[in-house]
């Protein structure tokens, strides 16, 4: 009803702009802060059963120690480092720096250079102690 | 100035206090709080899930939430969680959903959604903290 009524300049449609780092880190902010959220369902099921219900516990452990459990558990790994050092590099912009372009680009890498490598760094130890509590 | 066509003001008379959310500054600065808060303790809730939680039985859990600084951090991590998600998930709906009967259902699913599940966690933590699996 407000765009019937107003006349006032719209900026460029998003399609116009070329895709770059920049804008893909920013959606990928909001779709791992998402998917981080869709994760909390599992968390509290997970919580809410070792609490309450053995049956429901053992459901959840069951399905996080599955195959897709993992991969998903994963990728919540993957999201939640990212989201985390794409949130600090949040926190400065807030204070006002790192705004020059070639920070943001740097910014930009080293921020998944560091969620690829703490998820693997982490997935490494976690499956090693897996193997070993098999073996 | 006027509401000339195309003038890029507003009418502040008209505008303020009615932006989307409504109150701005403060959905602002406690996605802030949260986030500040969960820095240490989401790096340290990762740390704890990979020594002592995968894999562990509700007594190994319940054993690990008996120290009560382990039983509150937790807490103020699960509480900052929730609420850093649904202020997260609330401006994702503003952005995207511009119908208003969609965004206000989607906005008090959301809501509820979170309350059920946080307050599950809280029980749980406080439950398996005082009195065990």
């Amino acid at each position: 009803m407000t765009k019937a009524q107003s006349n006032r300049p719209l900026s460029p449609h998003l399609a116009i702009y070329r895709w770059q780092i920049t804008n893909t880190l920013s959606i990928l902010h909001r779709i791992t802060g998402f998917g981080l959220t869709l994760g909390l369902i599992p968390l509290a099921l997970w919580l809410y059963g070792a609490a309450y219900e053995p049956a429901l516990f053992a459901t959840a452990s069951a399905i996080f120690a599955s195959s897709i459990g993992k991969l998903a558990l994963f990728a919540w790994t993957l999201a939640f480092y990212y989201h985390l050092a794409n949130g600090l590099r949040h926190i400065n912009w807030d204070m006002g720096k790192g705004f020059d372009l070639s920070e943001v680009t740097d910014s930009g890498h080293i921020v998944v250079v560091f969620a690829l490598a703490m998820s693997i760094l982490t997935w490494i130890i976690v499956l090693g102690k897996l193997g070993a509590t098999h073996a | 100035m006027h509401n000339s066509e195309s003038s890029l003001r507003s009418n502040t008379k008209r505008v303020r206090g009615l932006g989307s959310s409504h109150d701005g500054t403060g959905h602002w600065w406690l996605q802030r709080l949260t986030a500040g808060a969960m820095i240490p303790l989401s790096v340290w809730f990762t740390v704890q899930l990979v020594t002592h939680l995968i894999g562990a039985d509700a007594t190994a859990i319940s054993a690990w939430l008996k120290n009560p600084l382990v039983a509150m951090a937790l807490l103020i991590f699960v509480v900052s969680m929730f609420t850093h998600a649904r202020l997260g998930v609330q401006v994702i709906i503003e952005d995207y959903v511009h119908c208003e009967t969609k965004k206000i259902a989607l906005l008090l699913f959301t809501n509820a959604t979170v309350l059920v599940a946080g307050l599950a966690c809280v029980f749980a933590i406080v439950r398996l903290h005082f009195i065990g699996a």
